[in-house]
């Protein structure tokens, strides 16, 4: 069983980290499907990640309609609505590693070039950026021995932890989920089953790292009271 | 710079913290501690008068209270040497501007003597930031140098005029890294290019707090009519801020909606074009007694405070614009902002959300008789406005990129660092 640092333990406490991203330009730009088509096969892996995961901790609106930047480009830059569409419904944890998730983007793209007519392209102002990241991650010295200690203190976390256990955990573990989940697996006994389904079957695509951070929290609470009663 | 008592200092941190949350301060403060000590060396062409000035008047001391050794200079030149550089800019910005060898000479032989009276600093510093292409061949003319060199781009350079950018290049392809504000500005370099965006800051004199009869006394000591709805643009006077075309928008919205236009400017002292500006703007205005264009002094903050909280719309309707500290500024105070459809305005103006982006005077007028005539829209993009630039574009952001940025340049190449305790 994997703990939030990754090692392997049983009830070792919860390991509170926190990080920062910082973008990185690629120089690799491209204004039409085809182009990004190809681009997309060569770019590093950490644009792939970084496009899909880091816009959670750039500015970013509210309510994005797309949860990751290839779908977006494609709806606002392409204005190929279909293609958006497409790209929106890749979900990152289906795929073993980021090449995986890499291959099937590809594959969705030059499906859709294969179906059209043209080749969808963008204005000069409108074009693609490929962006990676560096993430620095730091120990807040943070230990959790139990759940009910846990819980009173995620609303506090900042929204960089709550990024690195929430976010960034599902493209380091090996179960691609939440480093709660992971954490509570290493219980022994099923007393946290309930609360682990409940944290994974959250679909944090579509929300700010404080509504997530909220949500969390809230899933702890609920849990945690109905043990009480 | 005078250096702050560390009391103060943590005072200051404490401010911030009330504006923001304790976490986020904390964040800072575990992220700064393995940089704890470092000299770092911040380098521009004035001390007041735009925004990157404005920006190191506070960074600067949020460094120190977070242990950094941090410090400001500035280069000296002569009125030559402003020429030259305003030149870069405009041509940076896409200008088909070309500057002459006796300029380009005299801005070499400026930097070196710069480079000379500021020697034991910049090689003695841990990270040397050097901002926009005034103080770019400082690195070159410092050989002896031992610290990490970044250079920050403050401009919107997407498009640059290519003979000016070849020279200047030459200058950037020796340092470590460079700073851009967009992905779209980034220009092809052998060394990493970070994308980080400006800042405003919460606590300044410009985005405190007013009391009330302070905003309203703008009414007064500018003759400004308050019964009538208050549409302000404040800028440099400068061709790329548009201020004719806002005058133009004022003029056509006016026909069908009753307001009053204010353009507020000063001088940066590196802008020697600003004068023949403001005397085209006076000249479009044409006395007009509804349009008011005012020139403050660098220091008249409050005033720009309490004209942008008492505007009912602001605008910044840049044809070209790195950032636009001003959009963010006027967002901060709950005010939707109609913007020009390029550079960083983009990145703060969400269109029809925080705002509106727009190509045209035409544009800039259809949007604001919408919002005039829709109040409940005013005020609702107002707040989402607020709410953006409390998440995403206030100092405490920006100085997390900085301390990013530098753990980072010291670890190598590494996509995941880690630091601190494990």
């Amino acid at each position: 069983m994997t703990n939030a640092t990754g090692d392997v333990q049983k009830k070792l406490p919860f390991a509170v980290k926190d990080c920062a991203l910082i973008t990185i330009a690629t120089g690799i730009k491209v204004q039409n499907l085809k182009e990004f088509a190809v681009a997309l096969k060569d770019v590093p892996l950490g644009s792939i990640y970084h496009h899909f995961w880091g816009r959670l901790l750039r500015a970013l609106f509210d309510e994005p309609e797309y949860n990751n930047d290839f779908a977006s480009w494609a709806s606002r830059g392409l204005h190929d609505k279909s293609l958006a569409e497409h790209l929106s419904m890749v979900i990152p944890t289906d795929y073993k590693d980021l090449e995986g998730l890499r291959q099937e983007m590809v594959e969705v793209v030059e499906q859709h070039l294969d179906e059209s007519e043209y080749v969808p392209w963008a204005k000069a102002d409108q074009q693609f950026h490929f962006l990676k990241s560096q993430i620095v991650i730091f120990d807040t010295g943070l230990r959790y021995d139990h759940p009910a200690e846990l819980v009173s203190q995620i609303k506090k976390l900042s929204t960089g932890s709550i990024y690195y256990h929430f976010i960034d955990a599902r493209n380091r573990t090996e179960e691609r989920h939440d480093d709660f989940s992971s954490w509570l697996n290493g219980f022994d006994g099923d007393e946290f089953n309930e609360l682990t389904r409940n944290l994974c079957s959250m679909d944090p695509y579509f929300s700010s790292l404080k509504e997530i951070r909220l949500n969390v929290s809230n899933i702890f609470q609920k849990f945690l009271k109905k043990g009480e009663q | 710079m005078k250096r702050q008592s560390k009391q103060s200092l943590q005072n200051m941190l404490a401010e911030y913290k009330a504006v923001t949350s304790p976490n986020v301060i904390h964040q800072l403060e575990q992220l700064a501690a393995p940089l704890k000590g470092a000299k770092v060396l911040h380098i521009n062409s004035t001390k007041e008068g735009g925004g990157v000035a404005e920006i190191l008047h506070k960074l600067i001391p949020l460094k120190q209270a977070l242990g950094i050794d941090a410090d400001w200079e500035i280069i000296n030149g002569n009125q030559e040497f402003y020429q030259c550089t305003k030149g870069f800019h405009n041509a940076l910005q896409g200008m088909n501007q070309s500057i002459s060898e006796k300029l380009l000479r005299n801005y070499e032989k400026t930097n070196k003597e710069n480079a000379e009276r500021l020697n034991s600093k910049l090689k003695d510093a841990d990270f040397v930031f050097i901002h926009d292409p005034q103080p770019a061949p400082l690195l070159k003319l410092t050989p002896k140098r031992r610290g990490k060199w970044i250079w920050r781009f403050h401009i919107d350079a997407s498009k640059p005029y290519r003979n000016v950018w070849k020279y200047l290049r030459e200058w950037i392809i020796p340092y470590d890294a460079s700073i851009f504000s967009l992905p779209e500005f980034a220009q092809p370099l052998p060394h990493p290019q970070y994308i980080i965006a400006p800042s405003i800051d919460p606590l300044s004199e410009k985005n405190c707090p007013l009391p009330e009869h302070e905003i309203d006394n703008v009414f007064s000591e500018f003759n400004l009519d308050p019964e009538l709805p208050l549409i302000t643009q404040v800028s440099r006077y400068d061709r790329f801020k548009d201020p004719v075309g806002v005058i133009e928008a004022y003029k056509l919205a006016s026909k069908l909606t009753p307001l009053q236009l204010v353009l507020a400017g000063g001088g940066a002292s590196d802008d020697p074009e600003g004068e023949a500006v403001l005397n085209e703007v006076k000249q479009a205005s044409n006395g007009a007694p509804n349009i008011h264009v005012l020139l403050l002094p660098a220091d008249a903050n409050r005033t720009i405070n309490a004209l942008q909280r008492a505007s009912d719309i602001v605008l910044q309707k840049s044809i070209r614009e790195g950032f636009g500290l001003t959009v963010s500024e006027a967002m901060w105070k709950g005010k939707p902002v109609i913007g020009g459809d390029t550079g960083g305005i983009r990145l703060q103006v969400i269109d029809h959300y925080t705002g509106f982006l727009v190509r045209t005077p035409e544009g800039a007028a259809l949007r604001t008789r919408y919002l005039l005539h829709r109040r409940d829209k005013l005020e609702e993009m107002g707040m989402r406005a607020k709410r953006f630039v409390r998440e995403n574009f206030l100092i405490t952001r920006h100085i997390r990129e900085y301390l990013t940025l530098m753990v980072g340049l010291t670890s190598g190449d590494d996509e995941r660092i880690n630091v601190g305790k494990s």
